[in-house]
């Protein structure tokens, strides 16, 4: 496999030809509001074959990937202190890529602008911690789930807690008005003690200070917490809220959706995507991932 | 630009301003209490105590003026576990209550006793008093009578400053306007409400306390 430069970074000034066509439309002239509809079309009607025909067989013959990632979002995807890109979702797309024996592009990606670039075909795959929700589904398609992200109840190892009843008499801590909060609020035993504070800080520091003795929080917090490496090391004992991500991509691409499937399945099974977890969440995948 | 206020949902939630406000009541007697009281030892040690304690209350002194009072705080909940010294949190906002307007009222007091003519002292050694008799009954008494207002500023400054105390996840006052918040999204009543409960708490704690003035010093009733 001989890979020049595994990741470019390509630029990302092009510029969007229907919202530059929407951006010419004045109300007051009538004229270019109507070429600019016309434009609007034709670059609809020329998008569309390209969306109708195999995105697998074009990344094969185009030799390359290109991926949409998140830049501001750790452990999933930041740039590291060598201004490289890092995270889970950057180990995700190259994993993807190597498999596919095809070079890698990353595309920095907001949550905000991820499904336009990929229903625009500026990228093949949204690699960005994205959750399923019905508005997504509705508009792009999924893969099956590549990473854990999820809200459970995190304690020190040795601390015997399996579900919501074993809270029963101890003190928890949790971020005020977070979803764990309204979640655990409905769940938790009423001899649970449940201390609230006003950010995730508060929270981490409680639970590290021994001021409370297990916490409710973001399997991502928790790898933030562990990623410190301090003495006391937050385990999942039970899940709250389970939102995992998957790999977005446009709709009517059966064979590349079955090869992004096959390449998670493969991953899962040969032992790849436990050690991008061990190594961005600090944890293994959880059961059922 | 109509806002239809709604405090319907008060009806869930009155219980948690009881308890905050229960909290927050409590918090500023055991804080304003044993406050003064060291605030009272302080002012003694640094103006009349021994060679060796002036420096080191001075240094406690300064060193709680000069910093925040959610430092401290955070310091005393989150920072002593680390030393073996574990508080709870309302263990821990009482003590970092009592430690600020400990620092503050020996400030206040200090004041006070210094006003107090070096003539007084001399009137009580004739009077055969001992050091003791004359700091408490010549010295203490007519010092926090004219400090008294400025040292009930300062226990109602605390007790609104007590409001940082739901950051360690105390149950108090702010604790219960934020939970209330967060849970219904009526962000304008729940600070409205508690922003008319710390007012009336303030205003009866000020009033309660030049009352209780009157009823310590009855002979300088009328002279301020």
């Amino acid at each position: 496999m001989t890979r020049r430069d595994p990741i470019r970074m390509p630029s990302n000034d092009r510029p969007a030809p229907a919202r530059a066509a929407h951006s010419q439309g004045r109300p007051m002239i009538t004229k270019r509001r109507l070429l600019a509809a016309a434009l609007a079309a034709a670059t609809a009607l020329s998008a569309a074959p390209a969306a109708f025909a195999d995105a697998l067989e074009d990344i094969k013959s185009a030799g390359i990937i290109r991926v949409a990632v998140p830049q501001d979002f750790p452990p999933f995807g930041s740039v590291g202190t060598d201004m490289k890109p890092q995270g889970y979702d950057v180990d995700m797309a190259r994993l993807i890529a190597t498999r596919l024996n095809v070079d890698l592009a990353l595309v920095p990606v907001t949550s905000a602008n991820r499904i336009p670039f990929l229903q625009t075909g500026k990228v093949d795959l949204v690699i960005s911690s994205m959750g399923k929700n019905p508005e997504r589904d509705a508009v792009i398609d999924f893969s099956d789930a590549y990473a854990p992200f999820y809200n459970g109840v995190f304690g020190p190892e040795d601390l015997a807690i399996a579900d919501a009843s074993d809270l029963s008499g101890r003190t928890v801590g949790v971020t005020r008005g977070s979803i764990e909060d309204l979640e655990l609020t409905k769940i938790a035993p009423a001899d649970a003690t449940l201390k609230r504070y006003e950010d995730n800080n508060g929270t981490i520091s409680a639970f590290l200070s021994g001021q409370v003795e297990a916490i409710a929080t973001g399997n991502v917090v928790a790898a933030a917490i562990i990623a410190q490496d301090p003495p006391k090391k937050p385990a999942m004992k039970f899940l709250i809220k389970n939102s995992p991500c998957y790999v977005g991509l446009n709709e009517n691409e059966p064979a590349l959706q079955a090869a992004v499937n096959e390449i998670i399945a493969a991953a899962k099974a040969d032992g790849a995507l436990e050690e991008i977890a061990q190594q961005w969440l600090g944890m293994g995948l959880p059961e059922g991932l | 630009m109509t806002y239809e206020f709604d405090f319907a949902w008060l009806a869930g939630y009155w219980p948690v301003f009881a308890r905050g406000v229960a909290m927050t009541i409590r918090l500023i007697l055991v804080g304003g209490v044993l406050g003064i009281a060291l605030g009272i030892f302080c002012a003694w040690g640094r103006a009349l105590g021994p060679r060796w304690l002036r420096p080191l209350v001075a240094l406690y002194v300064e060193l709680i003026r000069n910093t925040p009072f959610l430092i401290q705080l955070f310091f005393i909940f989150f920072g002593l576990p680390a030393a073996g010294f574990r508080l709870n949190e309302v263990e821990a906002a009482s003590l970092a209550m009592v430690i600020n307007l400990g620092a503050y009222s020996a400030e206040i007091i200090r004041a006070g006793i210094e006003a107090t003519p070096r003539g007084q002292f001399e009137a009580g050694a004739s009077l055969a008093l001992s050091p003791l008799q004359t700091f408490r009954h010549v010295v203490l008494i007519p010092a926090l009578q004219k400090i008294w207002p400025a040292l009930a500023s300062q226990v109602v400054i605390v007790m609104l400053g007590s409001a940082v105390v739901s950051q360690i996840a105390v149950e108090d006052l702010t604790f219960a306007a934020n939970f209330a918040q967060s849970r219904t999204f009526r962000a304008f009543e729940a600070y409205f409400l508690s922003t008319a409960i710390y007012l009336a708490l303030a205003i009866l704690l000020r009033f309660l306390l030049l009352r209780l003035g009157d009823l310590l010093f009855p002979h300088k009733r009328g002279a301020r």
